[in-house]
């Protein structure tokens, strides 16, 4: 994988004003409902598990991330203030995340080699796993979906940007 | 070409294996009745036809694992995991229970039956007792069997044998194991779950992460070290000798899964008919990595060639792996 | 209800098995299970034993059955296996390998390491010619109750696991030979140094469980001591008693004297009968097995 380009390192370490957190939050959360929306089966399948808070902490990103799937929200917390309470934690970096997301890494592996670790309520956070990978997610066709953006062109953007961000961006293995 | 048979937890763990060059698929129903009753995995009734319609429309078959044993008083859940799997169009049932294959044989006499792994069944007298009693065709063989008794054993019997070559390892005798609910309450007989999630807990300390189970300390990672399934037989304990020493480690197994992969040519020559890949807990990413592993590796074998070695380390528990009972020294 | 004394799990010096068995002949147990069930290699080292015991026991009115194996791969256990239904004692099957070479209408006892969860066992297992189970030790009362009622209705014995450190698992691999970093077929019988089994603690000095050879068990005794009158109303036959060093036969004295009464102090009497050990009885109250007693 690529490295990380300086340029996005050095804005990523920023504190994120509070208006970037809302705004972040209610794109997010629409995001979110886009998602549950074009995957009906995914929120069924986390059964009694959905009403769990679930902090994302990708270390890499400025913000965490709290993701409640009923009611479907994500909210963008400042990482230096005291961390929302929370039903069960995941902590890597960006990449591990992604990654995961698109069906390019096993979440087990990543627990394995110490590159994903989680804390609290572990049923929760095997139903999401489970939940999103059985949805086969993939953020840019969601993305061009919520903008009513033509999904090929996002994905092509989305696969010649992923290598140069280090990051997964879209699901390779449904390339046309 | 001996048979890969692949997990699915998941419609999409189904589709990509199939797609991987899986012969045959194994899942279950999202209830107590199979082996892997974990959080947001397994199938509907309706998810179930669908994997079936998708796999035959591509060469590939469907076992339905209900693997678990019914609870007393409650054996109907477990009866309509089996007509249901029938009527999916499932090509075959993996059963444990004697009560459960005694009424499959009844209820859905056409309906291919496999026995499970969890009935242990460790030798050519108990294969023929089950091939006998309920015309069991395959049988999956415990993890307790060298290559060589499994030789033995296929020399004696008439039915199928499936074996496990990749994935976590079992160290005790499955099906015959109740360290889980010794511990949490919850056992794989019972309620198809292992070490459950709803009983694990992480903690971290200035040293790195303990793993709980059921407030039991199984395992102390340093941080950022290679992180074990918190499971009981792969955990750390410490066994004073009774004159004043102690044992501590891994009292049991290291934190290992089983990869047999230079051992397939082995397990041919034995007489396997198919082999099994453990992991329906695990995510697309690893069944596609996997089945397209083995799918090679069993063509290879077929053709008499090397067998492809090493390629899966980073998806094994503790990243290290054993070829476990087959090799005699594990013992 | 009346008191099965099950077959020894752990290795002992064949006097102190003669010494065992003559004492236990002397108890109000109702009968007893004699055999080697967890490690073949140990068989050869006290099989003298085994016939004057099941003599003695006969002789003072017990009813006796021959255990088979729990975990049967080699040629060698499977003929063990058969050359049981010689001996003309009804066999306690540990495996159901056993049944291959059942003899027809010979009778058979199911041993607790056998998988019987639900009536649809329990049934076809009495058609089988299954005269009395003992149930696994993980099960709750609640199933106990059912498969205790279809038990009477088919004429089956229903036992359940009264006292002992319960068989958690068997592998094929030795754990004993392990500890000792000796390989299984060169153990030297090290098992044979812990009467008790090798406990296992957790990194936090917590007893855990016992290692005996190729089989584990829990650190703590299960005891049904505090369900006594539970399992009485759900109509269970008998209760089995685990072998294990100490003044046995004080112990068969306390649960006989309990099963008399109303059980009320039994686990008190436990423990000073046997005052090393802890008490577990999470299992049947559907808990975590090792939930302490009392």
């Amino acid at each position: 994988m690529a490295s990380r380009s300086p340029l996005l390192a050095a804005l990523m370490r920023l504190p994120p004003p509070a208006p970037v957190l809302m705004a972040g939050s209610h794109l997010l959360t629409r995001l979110g409902r886009k998602m549950a929306g074009r995957h009906p089966g995914m929120i069924a399948r986390l059964g009694p598990e959905a009403g769990k808070r679930l902090l994302l902490d990708a270390t890499d990103l400025p913000a965490l991330i709290l993701l409640q799937a009923e009611p479907l929200s994500l909210r963008l917390f400042p990482r230096r203030a005291a961390a929302p309470p929370s039903d069960a934690q995941i902590t890597g970096n960006l990449a591990a995340f992604l990654a995961m997301l698109h069906g390019e890494s096993d979440g087990d592996a990543l627990f394995f080699s110490g590159e994903l670790s989680i804390s609290g309520d572990t049923s929760a956070v095997l139903a999401l796993r489970n939940a999103l990978d059985d949805a086969e997610i993939d953020l840019a066709a969601e993305f061009a979906a919520l903008f009513r953006a033509p999904e090929t062109v996002v994905r092509r953007l989305a696969v010649v940007a992923g290598p140069r961000l280090g990051l997964s961006l879209t699901r390779m293995e449904a390339l046309p | 070409m001996m048979e890969l048979v692949c997990p699915a937890g998941t419609p999409a763990a189904l589709r990509t294996a199939v797609e991987a060059g899986a012969h045959a698929v194994y899942c279950g129903f999202a209830d107590e009745t199979n082996a892997r009753n974990f959080p947001g995995l397994n199938f509907s009734r309706a998810e179930m036809a669908e994997g079936v319609a998708h796999a035959h429309a591509r060469g590939a078959k469907v076992l339905v694992a209900i693997n678990t044993f019914p609870r007393a008083g409650d054996a109907d859940l477990w009866h309509r995991a089996i007509d249901d799997a029938a009527g999916a169009g499932a090509d075959a049932v993996i059963l444990a229970d004697m009560g459960l294959l005694d009424y499959a044989r009844r209820a859905q006499p056409q309906l291919r039956r496999h026995l499970s792994v969890q009935a242990a069944a460790s030798n050519a007298d108990a294969i023929n007792f089950y091939a006998r009693e309920f015309g069991v065709k395959r049988v999956v063989l415990p993890r307790v069997l060298t290559v060589a008794e499994i030789d033995e054993i296929n020399r004696e019997i008439t039915v199928e044998t499936e074996a496990f070559v990749f994935g976590g390892l079992c160290v005790m005798a499955e099906g015959r194991c109740s360290l889980s609910s010794w511990t949490t309450g919850l056992s794989p007989n019972m309620n198809g779950v292992c070490s459950p999630a709803s009983h694990v807990s992480y903690e971290t300390t200035p040293e790195g992460q303990d793993a709980r189970l059921g407030g039991v300390l199984i395992h102390r990672t340093p941080a950022g070290g290679p992180a074990p399934y918190p499971t009981i037989c792969k955990g750390a304990f410490t066994s004073p000798d009774g004159a004043g020493g102690r044992q501590t480690g891994h009292i049991f197994e290291d934190p290992v899964s089983l990869d047999a992969t230079f051992l397939i040519p082995m397990l041919q020559k034995a007489g396997v008919r198919a082999l099994k890949i453990e992991g329906r807990q695990r995510s697309r990413a690893y069944v596609a990595q996997v089945v397209r592993t083995f799918r090679a590796a069993v063509e290879a074998a077929d053709r008499g060639a090397e067998m492809p070695v090493g390629a899966l380390a980073k998806l094994t528990e503790g990243q290290a792996s054993t070829t476990g009972s087959y090799a005699k020294i594990w013992r | 209800m009346d008191l099965t004394i099950g077959p020894n799990a752990f290795l002992w010096e064949t006097d102190v098995v003669r010494g065992f068995y003559r004492d236990l002949a002397a108890t109000p147990a109702a009968r007893v299970v004699i055999g080697e069930w967890v490690c073949s290699k140990r068989l050869p080292l006290w099989q003298a034993a085994i016939l004057d015991a099941v003599e003695a026991l006969l002789a003072a009115g017990k009813e006796v059955a021959i255990s088979s194996l729990a975990l049967v791969t080699l040629p060698m256990e499977r003929q063990m296996t058969r050359d049981l239904f010689d001996m003309g004692l009804p066999v306690e099957i540990a495996d159901l390998t056993a049944l291959e070479s059942l003899p027809q209408g010979h009778p058979f006892w199911v041993a607790p390491v056998v998988n019987v969860y639900n009536e649809g066992t329990l049934d076809w297992l009495a058609r089988k010619g299954a005269t009395r189970i003992c149930l696994p030790p993980e099960l709750p009362l609640s199933s106990v109750a059912v498969l205790a009622r279809a038990g009477r209705e088919r004429g089956v014995a229903v036992e359940v696991w009264g006292h002992g450190k319960a068989p958690l698992a068997i592998s094929a691999r030795c754990y004993h030979a392990r500890l000792h970093d000796r390989p299984k077929n060169a153990c030297m019988f090290v098992c044979g140094e812990d009467p008790h089994g090798r406990a296992v603690e957790t990194l936090e000095g917590d007893g855990f469980l016992t290692v005996n050879g190729v089989q584990t068990m829990g650190f703590a005794v299960t005891t049904a001591a505090r369900q006594i009158a539970a399992l009485r109303e759900a109509g269970v036959s008998a209760l089995r008693l685990s072998p294990q060093p100490g003044d046995f036969a004080a112990l068969v004295g306390a649960w006989d004297s309990a099963l008399a009464g109303g059980g009320d102090g039994l686990l008190d009497e436990l423990r000073r009968i046997m005052p090393e050990d802890a008490f577990a009885d999470g299992f049947l109250d559907g808990k975590p097995g090792m939930a302490a007693a009392g």
